[in-house]
């Protein structure tokens, strides 16, 4: 039915599943290997730290020549990250490179979340909130890493 | 070709070598190093040097004004090696220009082929805006100066600008062209950052170091695999650029093919290497780029050479490939509205690539858009359907029901005949006569004076509007013309030559009918003053010539042919009267002298 799958994503699934990047998993699909289940730690010493982040991730037909598509499904208090889930990342978008990876690219939105960049915000009141009142905003994402990514 | 495509279309064209012929006479050349560099620029290219047409050009400087409209050759003129520098007074005046490079340098390289000549053609400040007016009676102040290019003149221009600068930089021509791409060909500006720090700019330009060493090639690599595709089958062809990243030959297509189709891009599209900033150079997409793409790849090349530079713009009619040249800046527009013709006959205004708007400025035909597309209909519906409570002036619509109105908001009663007191009615209830009572008639008057924004701006729509409305009729006109220039060639044996005065007079009527549209538009800006009512005498003036002339189009067939002679003169006179009416209208904007009741951004 579908083309069969290149060699680079069952190269790159197999690392993934034989040299895992500690503290992100990405499991494919049974009935479809270019959808990925992931789950993201909140990286240590960040106000997402203990939370236990779930997205997915889909790898189009003209993957790697296009970015893979990637939202997180548990609720983020995050000045890049919206209400949908979606992240404003620009490896995702024009800093795309085909030599880039799944594993690169999880690694750079845990680096995202160790970083959160409210100059250039996707969500406009979270990043309001994170430069005008930084404590409160990081008592916020806490807050909900605590009730919407609880480990286990 | 190229001549005989241009030949004729000089009417606008002005030897600005004057501006040069200005900065001449007031900048002294310092000796810098730009100095030299010019010199070597001059001298270093090596163009064949071409056509007597150069000599004519050269001479402007000196000549009158008159010689120099005649001896203006209609293709960009080229440097040549032989050229070299006649004069002191010359090599002065080149310096100085470049001198300025800085600031305006967007205009400095724009004709692109000779340094000499084209710099100080567009050589250009606010005061040589004024020169320009005072030493060209003939150009009417509504006119400005351009140059329509073919797509094979665009890729001329660059290709000699990549030439000269290569010969200068003493660099590939692949590599200048990245770097005139990199420098948005701002040639000054680049030569100059180059020479202070060669290794920064070519670094940021994406060609990073040792650019000059042996050319890339593609080759089969022992125990490769390609990070794309991660395959690794022994004999893989491969290619890498100087920076290292080695990538299978089909994945580097495959990802040229992205960047080309999908994305569009073209001058700078990048190592596909993650993180490298490298651009890949027209040698390496040569060797990678299929043939299907090369063409679409050009094309998008060539385009970002016209979208770099403020002075040229691509014609905005569909389909049209060429490109327009002019030197008026975004600063300019409050004060000049140029309009320019392309080869493909579409006019348009060169500031905001709209159809040709003339006499209005851009910003208030930006405001006047907005403003018809917001409240023409809404206005227009008020305007039939509701009347305003006389007492708190709401907007009331009077869905059924009697005469007898009580307003929701204040409970004023009135009567929605003569919009008087509902009390004053007496015994005469549901059936209102009075029109002649005082209160009605005040509550009226009052009633007009708050709706008399409005009506202002729906007197001034409605022309604008109407005279939209009345070309696109006269487009229709200009096809039943055709036919009825045809009968008339055969029914009073008139030649087909002796027939074009029809076609002629119809193409006035569409010109002054878009000018006539967006007179309403501008004075609908005006302030009210002495200068308005000279611009509506203009605008009546015009507007009558016009309608008289558009009558005589509604005249049968057998009628047409005597009335010759009337209609030429209506033609002319048509013509005439737009020309004075945009003359009139651009000097005073030039000169600041039109009120506007709102801020000319």
């Amino acid at each position: 039915m579908t083309a069969p799958l290149p060699k680079r994503i069952i190269k790159e699934t197999e690392r993934l599943q034989s040299e895992p990047v500690p503290g992100i998993s990405a499991q494919p699909h049974d009935d479809n290997a270019r959808y990925f289940d992931v789950m993201v730690e909140g990286p240590g010493g960040s106000c997402y730290e203990d939370g236990e982040f779930k997205l997915e991730l889909f790898l189009p037909d003209d993957y790697p020549m296009c970015p893979p598509r990637i939202r997180f499904l548990t609720r983020i208090y995050h000045p890049n990250i919206d209400r949908l889930g979606r992240i404003c990342l620009d490896v995702l978008k024009n800093n795309w490179s085909p030599a880039l990876q799944i594993r690169t690219i999880l690694l750079s939105i845990q680096a995202l979340l160790g970083a959160p960049n409210p100059e250039d915000p996707l969500n406009e009141a979270v990043a309001k909130q994170w430069k005008e009142n930084q404590p409160e905003a990081i008592r916020t994402a806490r807050e909900w890493t605590r009730l919407y990514a609880k480990k286990g | 070709m190229r001549q005989s495509l241009f030949a004729g279309r000089w009417r606008i064209r002005l030897p600005s070598s004057l501006d040069g012929a200005a900065l001449r006479v007031t900048k002294t050349p310092p000796v810098t190093r730009k100095r030299k560099l010019d010199t070597a620029s001059l001298s270093a290219t090596s163009q064949p040097p071409p056509e007597p047409k150069r000599k004519a050009s050269k001479t402007t400087h000196k000549d009158s004004i008159a010689q120099v409209e005649a001896a203006l050759p209609a293709t960009p003129q080229t440097l040549t090696s032989d050229k070299g520098m006649d004069s002191d007074d010359d090599f002065a005046s080149v310096a100085s220009s470049m001198e300025l490079g800085e600031e305006l340098s967007s205009s400095v390289d724009f004709g692109a082929e000779d340094s000499d000549v084209e710099l100080e053609d567009y050589q250009d400040d606010d005061s040589a805006f004024e020169t320009h007016a005072k030493q060209k009676p003939k150009r009417k102040a509504f006119e400005v100066e351009y140059k329509v290019y073919s797509p094979q003149d665009i890729q001329d221009q660059q290709d000699k600008q990549v030439a000269e600068v290569a010969a200068l930089l003493e660099q590939p021509t692949e590599q200048t062209a990245i770097l005139l791409r990199f420098g948005r060909w701002n040639k000054e500006r680049l030569i100059e950052q180059y020479m202070d720090n060669q290794e920064e700019v070519l670094d940021k330009a994406g060609l990073g170091q040792n650019m000059s060493s042996n050319p890339p090639r593609i080759e089969a690599i022992d125990g490769f695999m390609c990070d794309i595709c991660c395959e690794d089958t022994p004999g893989l062809q491969s290619y890498a650029m100087n920076c290292g990243h080695r990538f299978c030959v089909d994945c580097y297509r495959q990802y040229l093919a992205q960047k080309v189709r999908e994305e569009g891009e073209a001058a700078r599209i990048k190592c596909p290497g993650d993180g490298c900033n490298k651009i890949i150079d027209v040698k390496s997409l040569d060797l990678l780029v299929t043939s299907d793409l090369t063409d679409r790849y050009h094309e998008l090349l060539m385009r970002t050479y016209v979208d770099d530079k403020e002075s040229l713009k691509w014609c905005p009619a569909p389909n049209c490939v060429y490109a327009v040249e002019c030197g008026v800046k975004k600063r300019e527009l409050a004060k000049i509205v140029p309009t320019v013709q392309c080869e493909c006959k579409h006019s348009f205004c060169f500031g905001c690539t709209q159809a040709d708007h003339q006499p209005c400025p851009c910003s208030l035909v930006k405001r006047w858009m907005k403003k018809c597309e917001d409240d023409s209909e809404t206005a227009n519906w008020i305007s039939a359907n509701t009347k305003e409570c006389p007492k708190c002036h709401s907007t009331i619509e009077k869905n059924g029901g009697c005469n007898h109105m009580t307003c929701r908001k204040c409970r004023n009663e009135f009567c929605w005949m003569c919009m008087g007191m509902w009390s004053e009615h007496g015994t005469s209830w549901y059936n209102c006569n009075r029109f002649e009572e005082k209160s009605g008639s005040e509550a009226r008057t009052e009633q007009a004076k708050s709706r008399q924004s409005l009506e202002r701006y729906l007197h001034y729509y409605n022309r604008f509007a109407n005279h939209e409305q009345s070309a696109k009729l006269d487009k229709d006109i200009f096809h039943k013309t055709e036919k009825k220039m045809t009968l008339l060639q055969s029914s009073s044996g008139m030649s087909w030559i002796e027939v074009q005065f029809l076609e002629a007079a119809s193409q006035a009527l569409q010109q002054c009918r878009q000018t006539l549209k967006w007179t309403y538009a501008f004075a609908y800006y005006l302030a009210r003053n002495s200068q308005t009512e000279m611009f509506e005498d203009n605008q009546k003036d015009l507007e009558m010539a016009v309608e008289n002339l558009s009558e005589m189009f509604e005249k049968s067939t057998d009628q047409l042919a005597g009335l010759k002679v009337d209609m030429l003169d209506k033609t002319s006179y048509c013509m005439r009267r737009r020309v004075i009416l945009l003359d009139d209208t651009a000097k005073k904007l030039k000169e600041d002298v039109w009120e506007f009741n709102v801020e000319l951004a």
